[in-house]
């Protein structure tokens, strides 16, 4: 039986890298995928504290799972969005620099 | 009781100062002219109608058109007045206002701005008659403040010249002065009394013989403070002079004739205040015959025409002042109106004088103008006859009814009486120095440039300056010319007037009948009691009221005016010999009695003085005081710090707002961080639901 401690830990550092690959990242594919690392870091400790509810009641207790899977439908609708719109910034700025596309006209 | 429309009197000058002034840039000037004359000649028409049926009205008639003011038991009301005083008055502004509006479409006929002179000519006659219609003095006190007003607006017609702008200023705030008196006054009636309407307020003090003294003492002389400004009396005379600087029917009609006289005709008008207060009466008398006095030497040395003749209305406005001191009060209007006459005469006369001369002011480079202006110089010399006191001229009349009641009134006594007589004597002096510079001798155009000089350097800031300035017909170019008819029949008028118009108060002691001052005695009758009388007349019930004036008889008044045409006669005499006889005389004079010539030509340096002492500290408060140190540091200073406070604020946290959504970012997690730090050590606990 693992801990929920290392879990918990587990999913910390994971969603520290996201952010600090957010705030440090320059490449717009990068950051996005530092984006998914966070949702992910947070999906792991839905599961986590899922199970270990179950575990407390003595039920098996699934909101947890199942908002997992709500994360991951709008993760994967997010992510087919943001991948056409790096397609798109793409073609225009022939760059994927994030400093090179804060302007919104072009 | 037959209705009168009192209201429209003063209400068609409005109307004309409305189409004038609003629209009147767009007229042509026939049209302005009309306009103008209009609405100075209804109220004339209306006044003689109401001379006509004079005799069938109960007076006071009182037209009451609603309350205008009401607050708690206190009103005020647009009620209008007219008695005997009123109708006095009514006839000198509008006929010689509206003589004055005829003589004035020749005068300003090439002038800029046309129309906003008639315009303003126009307002003022309606605040003027506002001034003498009204019921209460708080409606007096709108006519009040509205001739001030107009009289800045008209000495300040030339307003690209600074020193008419001054001029105008100076006038303005040497009024208010005034005027805070009155306001003063008023304040003390309602506290008083609770009312401001004339009726009830002299109802009061007369059904109270006992009242005496006291609080009226001090009403009294707060209203002869706003008299002071007003007629430009010691202290407050200092803007009647400056005020010649507007154009010269405005000097005519404001500073002769009407404005300057609603002083007498307040006094007049609240004589039953006066009455009960004998040493207020002393103070008019006194202020007035040292005013007198005092203008009169001052106008010896005057050059500039215009000038004298100021002095000499501010001298005149001290006789009328000792008359209504002595509690003469039909005396003091009575000179009010035949001063009217021969100082508006005397005015437009100098102003064709001017006229002629195109723009020159300076009587040192006048002379011998007889021949070529001889309209103007025999109705100039009507004037000087009248106003020197020669019988049986308008002047001689009613000056002498005041000297003989200064002399006779217990109140007035003979030291009053010889100084109103040496200066009716320095009256006589000044005009026909006046009339001999102007009209006599050689004319001495040719020494202008040398006295351009000479006047530039002695007289800095005076009268030379002013001329050379005061130029408004420089584009005539032409030589001497008499002036046009329409300026010449007002003159002519007012010469008959100033002639004859003394008739009508001719004195008893000289087998007249002084109708004048029975006709007036309804409404200025002096009750002027001792505290005994008073007692006497309270115990009887007010039957056995004194009316009889003091002690006199026709000796005695024929003896006096016999003395004063003596002394007019040496004044004249005096004059001759300086100004005609020996022409070299005066430059001896002047540089014998260098420190008294001095004195009397910087006009007893009575403008510096105020300078220096109200002048200077006032400004030196309002700048460097309420303006350096309160307004900017205190006010500005607090509001500039507010505002920097909350910018320099703003420019800080606008740095977090950088637009960088990564910087957004790392707030977020920042502060996310710390949130969870402040978790972790329970520091959140209050804030948290639990």
């Amino acid at each position: 039986m693992v801990p929920i401690a290392y879990y918990l830990v587990l999913s910390a550092i994971l969603f520290s890298i996201g952010v600090a690959a957010f705030l440090i990242k320059r490449n717009i594919i990068s950051i996005f995928m530092s984006i998914e690392l966070m949702l992910n870091a947070v999906n792991l400790t839905f599961v986590a504290f899922t199970r270990r509810w179950s575990q407390i009641t003595g039920h098996l207790q699934v909101s947890g799972q199942i908002f997992v899977f709500f994360v991951m439908v709008v993760a994967a609708a997010e992510a087919a969005v943001g991948l056409a719109i790096i397609i798109a910034i793409f073609r225009a700025r022939n760059t994927l620099n994030v400093d090179q596309v804060d302007l919104m006209k072009l | 009781m037959t209705d009168l429309h009192l209201w429209l009197i003063p209400i068609i000058p409005f109307a004309g100062f409305l189409v004038n002034g609003l629209v009147g840039r767009k007229f042509p000037k026939a049209l302005v002219t009309t306009v103008a004359l209009i609405a100075s000649v209804i109220p004339l028409v209306q006044v003689a109608t109401i001379v006509a049926k004079f005799s069938s009205l109960t007076l006071p008639h009182i037209e009451n058109l609603g309350v205008w003011i009401r607050a708690g038991a206190f009103h005020a009301d647009f009620s209008f007045q007219l008695d005997q005083l009123t109708l006095v008055m009514l006839c000198v502004i509008t006929g010689v206002g509206f003589l004055i509006h005829v003589y004035s479409v020749g005068y300003m006929a090439e002038e800029e701005g046309y129309w906003r002179f008639f315009a303003y000519m126009n307002l003022f006659l309606f605040f003027m008659l506002t001034l003498v219609l009204a019921e209460n003095f708080l409606l007096m006190f709108v006519g009040w403040e509205g001739v001030g007003l107009a009289s800045y607006l008209l000495i300040g017609f030339y307003y690209t010249r600074d020193s008419a702008a001054n001029a105008g200023k100076k006038a303005f705030i040497v009024n208010r002065i005034g005027d805070f008196g009155f306001l003063i006054a008023m304040f003390l009636l309602v506290q008083h009394f609770g009312t401001l309407s004339f009726t009830e307020v002299f109802g009061y003090v007369a059904a109270h013989p006992a009242l005496q003294g006291g609080f009226l003492t001090a009403i009294a002389l707060f209203l002869v403070l706003g008299a002071t400004g007003k007629s430009a009396q010691i202290p407050l005379y200092v803007w009647l002079p400056d005020a010649m600087e507007g154009p010269t029917p405005v000097s005519a009609l404001i500073h002769a004739a009407t404005m300057v006289t609603a002083g007498v005709y307040m006094v007049a008008r609240t004589h039953v205040i006066f009455d009960r207060s004998p040493f207020a009466l002393v103070v008019v008398a006194i202020i007035g015959t040292a005013t007198a006095f005092f203008a009169a030497t001052i106008g010896m040395a005057q050059t500039d025409i215009k000038r004298v003749l100021a002095y000499s209305t501010v001298s005149q406005l001290g006789y009328m002042f000792l008359g209504c001191g002595v509690a003469a009060y039909s005396a003091g209007i009575f000179h009010l109106v035949t001063h009217a006459f021969f100082k508006a005469l005397l005015f437009l006369a100098a102003g064709s004088v001017i006229h002629a001369l195109s723009g020159e002011q300076d009587m040192r480079v006048m002379g011998g103008l007889r021949k070529k202006i001889p309209v103007t110089f025999w109705t100039m010399t009507a004037a000087v006859f009248a106003i020197s006191g020669f019988p049986p001229l308008a002047g001689f009349v009613s000056k002498d009814e005041i000297l003989y009641q200064a002399f006779i009134s217990p109140n007035g006594g003979k030291i009053l009486w010889a100084v109103g007589l040496l200066t009716a004597g320095l009256t006589a002096f000044y005009m026909f120095r006046l009339w001999y510079m102007t009209f006599f001798g050689e004319y001495r155009a040719a020494h202008r440039d040398e006295l351009a000089e000479h006047g530039a350097a002695v007289h800095a800031r005076s009268d030379t300056k002013l001329a050379v300035e005061a130029d408004p017909h420089s584009g005539h170019g032409h030589g001497i010319h008499e002036s046009p008819w329409v300026m010449l029949v007002p003159l002519v008028i007012l010469a008959i007037l100033s002639v004859i118009g003394g008739w009508m108060g001719w004195p008893d002691g000289l087998g007249g009948s002084n109708w004048f001052a029975h006709f007036l005695a309804p409404a200025v009758k002096s009750a002027h009691l001792t505290y005994e009388q008073a007692t006497v007349a309270l115990a009887t019930g007010g039957s056995n009221m004194p009316n009889e004036s003091p002690a006199g008889s026709k000796q005695l008044e024929l003896v006096l005016a016999v003395v004063s045409t003596l002394v007019a006669l040496a004044g004249w005499l005096v004059a001759h010999v300086i100004y005609y006889a020996k022409p070299e005389l005066p430059a001896k004079m002047a540089t014998q009695l260098r420190a008294l010539y001095a004195l009397i030509k910087n006009k007893y340096w009575v403008d510096e003085f105020y300078g220096a002492v109200v002048v200077a500290p006032v400004l030196f408060i309002a700048r460097y005081l309420l303006g350096a140190l309160i307004d900017r540091g205190v006010i500005d200073g607090g509001t500039l710090a507010a505002g920097y406070t909350a910018q320099g604020f703003g420019a800080l946290v606008a740095r977090i707002q950088s637009g960088n959504i990564r910087s957004y970012a790392g707030w977020l997690a920042l502060f996310a961080a710390v949130l969870l730090v402040a978790a972790y050590f329970g520091w959140t606990a209050h804030f948290l639901p639990r």
